[in-house]
Parts: structure tokens; C-alpha cells; sequence
């Protein structure tokens, strides 16, 4: 029961072998234990900064609201 | 500006009179909890909507993640001893220190080996680490769930206390595209002076944010904190380059965890730089000096630029503050920073030298009775 939970937070992909062969031998003698830890830690940093959701706009009463109170905590003239 | 972390700032606070909570059970919980609920509600824990449940959890434990592969390092759990909750139901939760009042949906219910929690979150499982101590004291049972925020009240110090909603308003009105934040739990010495105009030569803006809350005996008062930094940054800071706002959230001891845990924060606040020092979030000899700087390797996808600096002091041969990359000289020229020295020469009515702390903030302290948590 264990493994079958474990086994779905994983899941296997195919790259070409000497790209793998390539990662491997960078690989050697850095942090990276293993060729899916490198390919994990590479993917992470490419999709992170695609898949952030647009900047929230406030609406325009919000802004007035919140510009307001740092008016009068004297953050903003 | 950052974006917040996992894309969307989290607003979990609802208007009280569009629910009905009369039939709801309540308990009480203790001021930490409050200041989770009011961090999660107010954003300041985005992208999390309420305290983990056991998948999160153990991601968390197990990855540094959540479950959705987000980077995460603290669990922000609810314990609970009350036993006739269960899934599905909901729950008032009431602090009457924050004047917290928030409704809980609660989406599990389970338990977890405190030992296997403090030793990946604090790397022992000794009990005189005070986060292991906190961890082992907690209730055996943890609710995990969105949480909404139906009231808070007004407390000291609310006019240093900016949402990261506000921040980010601030930060858009000054104009500051990259924001350097620095945490603190003390007033402010030529050192940190030092760190800070550094740091901030390289981008827009300065965010001061101190740790406000339960301390030690010994420690600085919240007040001599907030103050000797208004008299600081009153007489050597640009009032459009520095901006100081609190944060309540108790300090854990989790060495690197907390440093990434604190880089999110600062990240949801909007900014886009984070200064880690030495022996970040430390306690006792439970983590190597320089281990809240390796952690931040292991997370390419954190989308806020970890500053490191290592020790500085100052140099009588060079007449300046320096670290160990910049100074040449032998350390016998080498005064160190150092807190306790500060805090006994204050203790005694006496200003320190001017190379040691400024002497308006110094003032400053001295104009309290008495400046340190008894």
C-alpha cells in the first residue's frame, strides 16, 4: 500500500540516452545524487517562472483604501 | 515586485455578517495559532488558504513542498484535543489576546509522529531545542483546512503593521521595482546599518521588518525595537529609499527551514530580495553558521534572491566595517558586533562607542526605563 502511494508521487520519463549519458557525467561530483534529482531541479526552475498566475490588479476602491491608511501612518505623502 | 509565492495573493478574510456561526463549535486557541490564522488570512502565508493537512504535511516534512510541488519548509499546523470534531464539520476558532475570531472547514483530521517533525524540521529531537520543545508540547491530534477570518481587533503597534497587500501598494506608489528585505528581532547597530546600506545600494528600496512578539527575558522590548529604528532611519536613511513595517509570527529555531520560510514571507510583502546572515534563524550549535545559505540551492523555483552575508566586523586598520571577503587585515584589528556586549554597556546607563552603535538610537534606548523583556 505503501509503495503504490509512493509510486504515484513519481512518474517516469523518457529523454534521449546520450542527453542522460551527458547529464550523468555533470553530474559527477556535485549535489545532485542522481540524473532525475538534476532533470527534477532543472524542470522546477524552467516551469516556475511560467506558470506564476498574472500580478492580482486591485480594484480601484481598494487601492484608494489601502493608499488612505498609509497616508495617515505617514508611509506615503 | 515579486509575485506572490505560488502566483496568487491569499484574502481569506469574509464579512461576519454574511455568516451564520451560532450553531458553530468553538475553542479557543493560543496567541501563535491567532497570528497563523491572521498570516494566513492576510496573505502573508500565500499560497497556503488554512492550516496543512496530512498530505501537505508530509510533503512538507519529507520534500521541503507542498503537495503541489510548491516550496514550503514549516508546518503551519492546528492542534486540537477537542474529539467530537470531525471531517466535513466546521468550527469557530477564538483568541481573545488577537481578538481572532475565524471559521474553520475542516478537510482532515489526523495524527503525526512528533519525533519524525522534529527531526526534519529542526534536525534533533532534543527538548532543549525550543522548537522541538513547542513541537512536542502541541496536542496529539491536527485539524488541517481553509480557514476564513471573521474578526480581528486593533492591537499596540498596528501603525507599523502593513499587509502585504499594503506593501505591495507602498512599494508601487515609491516606484521600487526590487526590494531588499531585512528581518530583525533587535535594534539596529552600526553592523546592521552596514548590511542594510550594502544591500541596498543594488536595488530601489529598503523593507526593515521586525519580529514582533513573544521574546525571551533578556531580549529587547518591541517598543525599544520599533523605536530606536524610527530614530535610525530619521537620521540616516532616505525617507523614500527605507521603509520599516512589523511582522507578527513566532520564530521557530528552524535554522535553514525558517530562512527559506521567512524569504516566502518577505516574497508575499512583494519583495524581490531577501538578506540572510549568518546562522540564520539559529539556535544554539543545531545548525552549521553557514547552512541557512547552502538550503536556498535547493530551490531553483523560490523567485526571490537570497543576499548572503557572512560575519562582519569592524576594521581599525581599514577605519571601516568590513566582512571577510572585503578586509585583508589580521583579526587582533578586528572588533566584533557583538549583541551581548551592546546589551551589557546599555544595561549599565552607558552609550556604547559610536562605532559599536549610533548614539542617537542609543539615546534612544536609554530613554526607557528599562529596554529588555523581563
Amino acid at each position: 500500500m505503501a509503495k503504490e502511494k509512493e509510486n504515484k508521487k513519481f512518474t517516469t520519463i523518457s529523454i534521449p540516452t546520450p542527453l542522460a549519458e551527458k547529464i550523468k557525467k555533470r553530474i559527477k561530483g556535485t549535489g545532485f545524487t542522481s540524473l532525475s534529482s538534476y532533470v527534477t531541479y532543472v524542470l522546477r526552475e524552467v516551469i516556475s517562472g511560467m506558470d506564476e498566475e498574472e500580478e492580482e490588479v486591485f480594484s480601484k476602491e481598494d487601492e484608494k483604501r489601502v493608499k488612505d491608511r498609509l497616508r495617515a501612518l505617514g508611509y506615503i505623502d | 515586485m515579486s509575485k506572490p509565492h505560488g502566483g496568487k495573493l491569499i484574502n481569506r478574510k469574509i464579512n461576519k455578517e454574511l455568516l451564520n456561526t451560532k450553531d458553530l463549535s468553538e475553542f479557543e486557541i493560543n496567541t501563535n495559532l491567532a497570528e497563523d490564522v491572521l498570516n494566513i488570512a492576510n496573505g502573508v502565508f500565500s499560497p497556503l488558504e488554512g492550516f496543512l493537512c496530512k498530505n501537505d504535511l508530509e510533503n512538507v516534512i519529507k520534500d521541503k513542498r507542498l503537495a503541489d510541488d510548491t516550496p514550503w519548509t514549516i508546518p503551519i499546523l492546528l492542534d486540537f484535543d477537542k474529539n467530537d470534531l470531525k471531517e466535513g464539520d466546521s468550527a469557530l476558532l477564538v483568541n481573545k489576546e488577537a481578538g481572532v475570531k475565524a471559521l474553520l472547514e475542516i478537510e482532515d483530521i489526523f495524527t503525526y509522529d512528533k519525533k519524525t517533525i522534529a527531526k526534519e524540521v529542526y534536525r534533533t529531537t532534543e527538548t532543549s531545542h525550543p522548537g522541538v520543545a513547542n513541537t512536542y508540547n502541541m496536542k496529539d491530534s491536527f485539524a488541517g483546512g481553509k480557514i476564513s477570518l471573521l474578526e480581528c481587533k486593533t492591537r499596540e503597534y498596528d501603525e507599523y503593521n502593513l499587509t502585504p497587500k499594503e506593501t505591495r501598494v507602498l512599494f508601487k506608489e515609491k516606484g521600487w521595482q526590487e526590494i531588499v528585505a531585512f528581518q530583525t528581532r533587535n535594534p539596529p547597530h552600526i553592523g546592521h546599518e552596514y548590511v542594510q546600506k550594502t544591500a541596498l545600494t543594488f536595488v530601489d528600496g529598503l523593507f526593515i521588518n521586525p519580529i514582533i512578539g513573544k521574546k525571551k527575558s533578556g531580549d529587547f522590548r518591541d517598543d525599544v525595537i520599533l523605536k530606536s529604528y524610527d530614530t535610525l532611519m530619521k537620521h540616516y536613511y532616505l525617507k523614500d529609499r527605507a521603509v520599516m513595517s512589523i511582522l507578527r509570527t513566532s520564530m521557530k529555531y528552524a535554522g535553514p527551514r525558517e530562512a527559506i520560510h521567512h524569504a516566502i514571507m518577505r516574497k508575499n510583502f512583494g519583495c524581490t530580495h531577501f538578506i540572510v546572515g549568518r546562522d540564520h534563524a539559529g539556535v544554539g550549535n543545531y545548525y552549521g553558521p553557514y547552512d541557512a545559505h547552502e538550503i536556498f540551492s535547493e530551490f531553483p523555483d523560490l523567485h526571490i534572491v537570497p543576499i548572503f552575508f557572512r560575519s562582519f566586523s569592524r576594521c581599525t586598520k581599514c577605519g571601516s566595517v568590513v566582512n571577510d571577503k572585503i578586509c585583508p587585515h589580521d583579526q587582533k584589528y578586528h572588533i566584533n558586533f557583538s549583541g551581548k556586549k551592546i546589551r551589557e554597556i546599555l544595561s549599565s546607563g552607558k552609550i556604547p562607542p559610536e562605532d559599536m552603535m549610533r548614539k542617537e538610537v542609543a539615546e534612544t534606548i536609554l530613554e526607557f526605563d528599562d529596554p529588555f523583556v523581563k
